[in-house]
């Protein structure tokens, strides 16, 4: 049947305008260096429930796992998505598209992405300093792509984005470092007490 | 072991210490959540609990109704701080929970607020949660800002704007498997969207405009935004479309991801401007060139690829694109490379010597770190080089095969099977490829590849057979998928008899029936009755073996078991096995399933036995014909006269109520309805041909569209004429034909037997009227007689020709074999294309299309296409076309027929000859 509609179209007995779409992301994945979610956010219905969301990460983990993606972005074709990943520290990026996207449009929102990291956690990029600022990590997905959507993929405006919430950005930002470090000590030794 | 307990216990701390979300539990969280309701808000506290919360969604864990619903209120008080960090918090979470509908006006109003605030990133934000959350009539009343939002001139407020209104167009917004009650059965029957479905896009429509003022912003996300939202809302109008397409390639376009989609919506126009155009001044081509030059990598790699996808794309077009695929093909970058090597494999399929001059680069991607990339590199190599460099890159690819995924692993075994076609002579090598691949691990479909690729060589290089089979056999010893292993089993049956020492099979194929499931049992018993039935020397060995499986644990198999030794005559007595049992054996079943089904349903079990000769063989086309009537334009009365259900089987239930049609046998084919008058004229007719060994019926149907008229005894009156072996034999009137409910008028002729007598035949209906009141339904007694021309109706060579399929058409075509074969050429002259020209060939012979070779892929300069079916006197008929373009349009055709018959193998040339 499909056959027979596609004849008739490249003949030009009928027209369909094919549809043409925006490059499009299915999501976003931080893993941990066990492949563990640190955030991800999906935007396409192909993986409806969490255990298949979960199932495509671990898939995703162990597939990209023995290469090495440090210096450069690396690239895969999984179950007919296209893969792009860099690993830094204990931290696993990930950003998937559809076969037919073009691979540098979606390599350009994983560097974005990863570029925001970087600036957001100060260079400190691991997982402990990514669950400390999730608040931050989440932010920045949601500046980086709306519903799929690319928003942005310049890594310093999408940083700018998520902080530009504190206007005195400088002092609140040590400000707030110094309340963490408060709050972990504290909580370690509420645990160390309880023992 | 207790100092080892301690260790461990410690090490479990370490590593706690890493998460600061160590041992969160949600009930304490939403308990947490109480410090939203605080008269005096910590904001900071807040903002930690809210990232709590959104790390236990993005865990996975799930809120039930009434837990969602608290936090949401909860959350919705927090507007009240003036904390912006926290706003933000709100916003997220907001999103995350996504409220019901009559949540969503709890926050409308303070979401308004933000969007008219003073500070951007809450225009922005509240922009994106409000477009999210809203429904239709709270669409209407935000427009006015939506609109301002698109012209602001902070980028973020106006790329909210336009992005949100994308999201509006968008039948199906693909955000909401994301939101948290996804899989809450309440959210997701009450889904927000629904009842704004038919308003948002209309009010998104209206913002034109604005939106094109924002296709000309400085900042260069915005641009990309706007020509997204453009693009979509004027997307049903292709003039529209061409001319955003003009203008936008003459002017300038800053951001690479805007040139992106403006490089695919040119392709699109490219595509619908249609193939009227020669190649050389294609329009835009000049556009995309300019493209590969740009200095952004997307928009350089985006036009290469749209040029590689051109419909027919030259050799020249192709030149300027491959060039800059060939330069990412050194690039430091993966993805550079990746991108161009995908590309150029998949122009190597059909251009191979456009991508040879890549192939000293190719060559050095073979060892690339990254296993995607040097797969692609090698079947593109494979594809483009020549036979002396086969083992090489075969030792290669062996190398690391086992490090690749799958459909990569597809990607090898497609471009080995090519091949192998391509260099019989190298048959060995690739065969002990793909037999070594076929042991390791690998799911099914990967497996299947294997498996096909095998069987296809050893079809086409006999030489190949007995290796083929053979690690076929070993395969199947160890093989966890019963598709596979009953495919191979049935293969084996066809081709293992017909080796040199076909003995050597049966142990593999025996050795099933001790260890696997039914089904392969069944199959297994299958094949070796095929075995016995063509090798005589077998058969007594094959008995013993067959008669073990009368005790299977399954009935099937003992069934098969059974019916096999009755067949083979395994009571004994060793008699050579006639063509009868051959025949049903080997011979293809060419029954529509359907058909059968449904012939089975209507048996109604009794005395007489269920022949399976009378079910119908004719392929439906159903699907296709459904397909269409949406398309067709309801022509009000004069519509089709909803004539009886068309299926062969109410045909000859209609008939065979006819006593006169009695003694005509069997129907042959019943055509699809021609009509006869224009639509929408005052009597609608079509006709249907009944076509019979001897003799052919019309069945006309026809429709009075007039109100005021009642028609009586009408006929058809048939000149034969121009079909002068034709003579006519019955016609039956019909009595009376009121308003709108249609009737049939039957004419038969005779014709010579068993022939396809073709002639055209003219119609005129003759019939008295009577005025009919429209108030009363009464109609006068005087009645006028009249008569109404239709048009004429052709006996074409199609109606004696049916459609029925084989399911391997090449095992078919050897068991009909050569003894009637006809071959000829024919030129076609001048054709639109070459689907267009197999596709009038197919309609003119009226004949199946098999193994889908009716579709002819983009670009090709050739095409074998394969037809079987059932010539009338059934007479079974299969049909090679090779289809060659000859010069720039005019299409050459080789014909060659098999059929039981010789005349009808002649009849065949004949239509051709004379179509």
């Amino acid at each position: 049947m499909l056959h027979v509609l596609r004849d008739m179209i490249e003949e030009g007995a009928i027209t369909i305008s094919v549809e043409v779409s925006c490059p499009s992301i299915k999501n976003i994945l931080l893993l941990d260096s066990e492949g563990k979610r640190v955030a991800v956010k999906y935007f396409s219905d192909d993986w409806p429930t969490n255990s298949s969301k979960l199932a495509f990460e671990k898939f995703v983990f162990t597939k990209t796992l023995k290469t090495n993606a440090r210096t450069e972005a690396e690239i895969t074709l999984l179950e007919n998505n296209i893969i792009i990943y860099k690993f830094a520290q204990d931290l696993h990026f990930f950003v998937t598209g559809s076969d037919d996207e073009n691979e540098i449009v979606l390599a350009s929102v994983l560097q974005g992405f990863f570029d925001a990291v970087t600036l957001l956690l100060r260079n400190n990029v691991d997982k402990r300093e990514a669950l400390e600022n999730l608040d931050l990590i989440l932010l920045c997905l949601d500046e980086i792509v709306d519903g799929g959507m690319i928003l942005e993929t310049n890594g310093p405006l999408i940083a700018e984005k998520v902080t530009s919430h504190t206007i005195d950005a400088d002092s609140s930002l040590s400000e707030q470092t110094l309340t963490q470090a408060w709050a972990t000590a504290r909580e370690h030794l509420t645990r160390t007490l309880l023992k | 072991m207790a100092q080892q307990l301690v260790k461990k216990d410690d090490d479990r701390d370490d590593e706690a210490e890493y998460s600061p979300f160590m041992g969160i539990e949600k009930g304490a969280v939403l308990q947490e959540a109480r410090v939203f309701n605080d008269p005096q808000l910590d904001a900071r506290r807040c903002s930690q609990v809210i990232t709590k919360l959104l790390y236990l969604l993005n865990q996975g864990e799930t809120f039930t109704k009434t837990e969602a619903t608290e936090v949401f209120f909860a959350v919705t008080k927090l507007f009240q701080s003036k904390d912006m960090g926290l706003r933000r918090m709100v916003y997220l979470m907001i999103k995350e929970i996504s409220p019901s509908a009559d949540e969503v006006i709890i926050v409308t109003s303070s979401l308004m607020k933000d969007m008219n605030s003073k500070i951007d990133m809450y225009r922005a934000n509240a922009i994106r949660v409000l477009c999210r959350i809203t429904d239709g009539t709270l669409l209407a009343q935000i427009e006015r800002y939506l609109k301002q939002a698109i012209v602001d001139k902070n980028p973020v407020v106006a790329s909210a704007a336009l992005v949100s209104g994308i999201h509006l167009l968008q039948v199906i917004p693909i955000s909401f498997c994301n939101s948290v009650y996804f899989a809450h059965p309440m959210y997701a029957t009450c889904s927000f969207y629904a009842p704004s479905l038919q308003t948002n896009p209309e009010i998104v429509k209206r913002w034109s405009n604005e939106v094109q003022e924002a296709v000309q912003s400085r900042a260069a996300l915005v641009q990309f935004h706007a020509l997204g939202l453009l693009h979509q809302i004027r997307q049903n109008d292709r003039l529209a479309v061409s001319k955003l397409v003009t203008s936008l390639t003459r002017g300038t376009v800053r951001s690479p991801l805007a040139q992106c989609l403006l490089i695919r919506y040119t392709s699109q126009v490219i595509r619908e401007s249609g193939n009227n155009t020669q190649p050389g001044d294609r329009p835009f081509y000049d556009y995309l060139e300019s493209c590969l030059r740009h200095k952004s990598e997307m928009v350089i790699f985006e036009a290469a690829r749209a040029i590689t996808e051109l419909n027919g794309v030259t050799t020249r077009e192709l030149t300027p694109a491959i060039t800059v695929l060939q330069l990412f093909l050194s690039s430091s970058k993966p993805v550079l490379r990746f991108a161009a090597v995908r590309t150029l494999n998949k122009v190597a399929m059909t251009h191979p010597t456009s991508v040879t001059n890549c192939n000293i680069d190719m060559e050095s991607l073979i060892s690339d770190q990254n296993r995607s990339i040097a797969t692609l590199a090698i079947t593109t190599l494979l594809k483009t080089g020549n036979e002396s460099s086969v083992d090489r890159l075969m030792k290669q690819i062996t190398n690391f095969m086992s490090d690749i995924a799958d459909e990569f692993k597809i990607v090898v075994v497609e471009a080995i099977r090519s091949l192998c076609q391509k260099f019989p002579l190298k048959y060995r090598s690739l065969m002990n490829f793909l037999s070594n691949i076929l042991r390791e691990e690998g799911g099914f479909e990967y497996k299947k590849a294997i498996v096909d690729s095998i069987v296809i060589l050893i079809r086409e290089i006999p030489d190949a057979k007995e290796t083929g089979l053979l690690h076929l056999c070993e395969f199947i010893e160890d093989c966890e998928f019963t598709y596979l292993s009953t495919q191979i089993l049935h293969f084996l049956g066809i081709e293992g008899p017909k080796t040199s020492d076909p003995s050597r099979y049966i142990r593999f194929v025996y050795n099933r029936v001790h260890l696997e499931n039914a089904t392969v049992r069944a199959g297994a018993v299958s094949t070796l009755a095929k075995f016995g039935a063509a090798v005589d020397e077998l058969k007594p060995r094959v008995f013993v073996l067959l008669r073990r499986c009368l005790f299977d644990s399954d009935d099937e198999v003992r069934d098969r078991a059974t019916l096999y030794l009755n067949t083979l005559g395994g009571d004994g007595s060793v008699v050579e096995t006639d063509k009868a049992v051959k025949d049903f054996l080997f011979g293809t079943f060419d029954i529509p399933l359907v058909n059968l089904e449904t012939s089975l349903k209507n048996y109604v079990p009794s005395e007489e036995a269920f022949d399976i000769d009378s079910v119908p063989k004719e392929v439906k086309s159903q699907p296709l014909a459904e397909k269409k009537a949406p398309g067709k334009k309801p022509t009000g009365l004069g519509a089709p006269p909803s004539g009886p259900p068309s299926t062969a089987d109410s045909y000859q239930r209609v008939l065979s109520s006819i006593p006169e049609f009695a003694n005509f046998g069997n129907l042959f084919k019943s055509s699809e309805p021609v009509e006869l008058t224009e639509a929408e004229t005052e009597y609608a007719v079509n006709v249907v041909k009944h076509i019979f060994d001897r003799h052919v019926v019309f069945q006309y149907n026809c429709t009075n569209t007039i109100p005021e008229q009642l028609l009586e005894n009408v006929i058809v009156i048939v000149d034969n004429s121009e079909a002068d072996e034709f003579s006519e034999v019955f016609s039956r009137p019909l009595k009376s034909l009121p308003y709108d409910s249609p009737g049939q008028i039957f004419v038969a002729f005779e014709k010579p037997e068993g022939v396809p007598t073709l002639g055209k035949f003219s119609n005129v209906l003759k019939f008295i009227v009577r005025e009919v009141d429209p108030a009363t339904g009464e109609a006068d007694d005087d009645g006028v007689e009249d008569e109404y021309q239709l048009e004429d109706l052709d006996i074409v060579s199609a109606d004696y020709t049916l459609k029925v399929g084989v399911s391997n058409f090449r095992n078919a075509w050897e068991s009909i074999g050569p003894d009637y074969e006809r071959e000829d050429e024919y030129g076609l002259g001048p054709r639109e294309s070459l689907a267009e020209a197999v596709n009038t060939v197919i309609n003119l012979l009226g004949l199946q299309p098999c193994e889908g070779t009716e579709v002819v892929p983009p670009n090709s300069r050739s095409h074998t296409c394969l037809l079987s079916g059932v010539f009338i006197g059934n007479i079974k008929v299969l049909v090679r076309l090779s289809f060659g373009l000859d010069g720039p349009k005019d299409v050459a055709m080789k014909l060659t027929v098999r059929s039981e018959d010789e005349t009808v193998s002649d009849a065949i040339h004949e239509i051709v000859a004379s179509g």
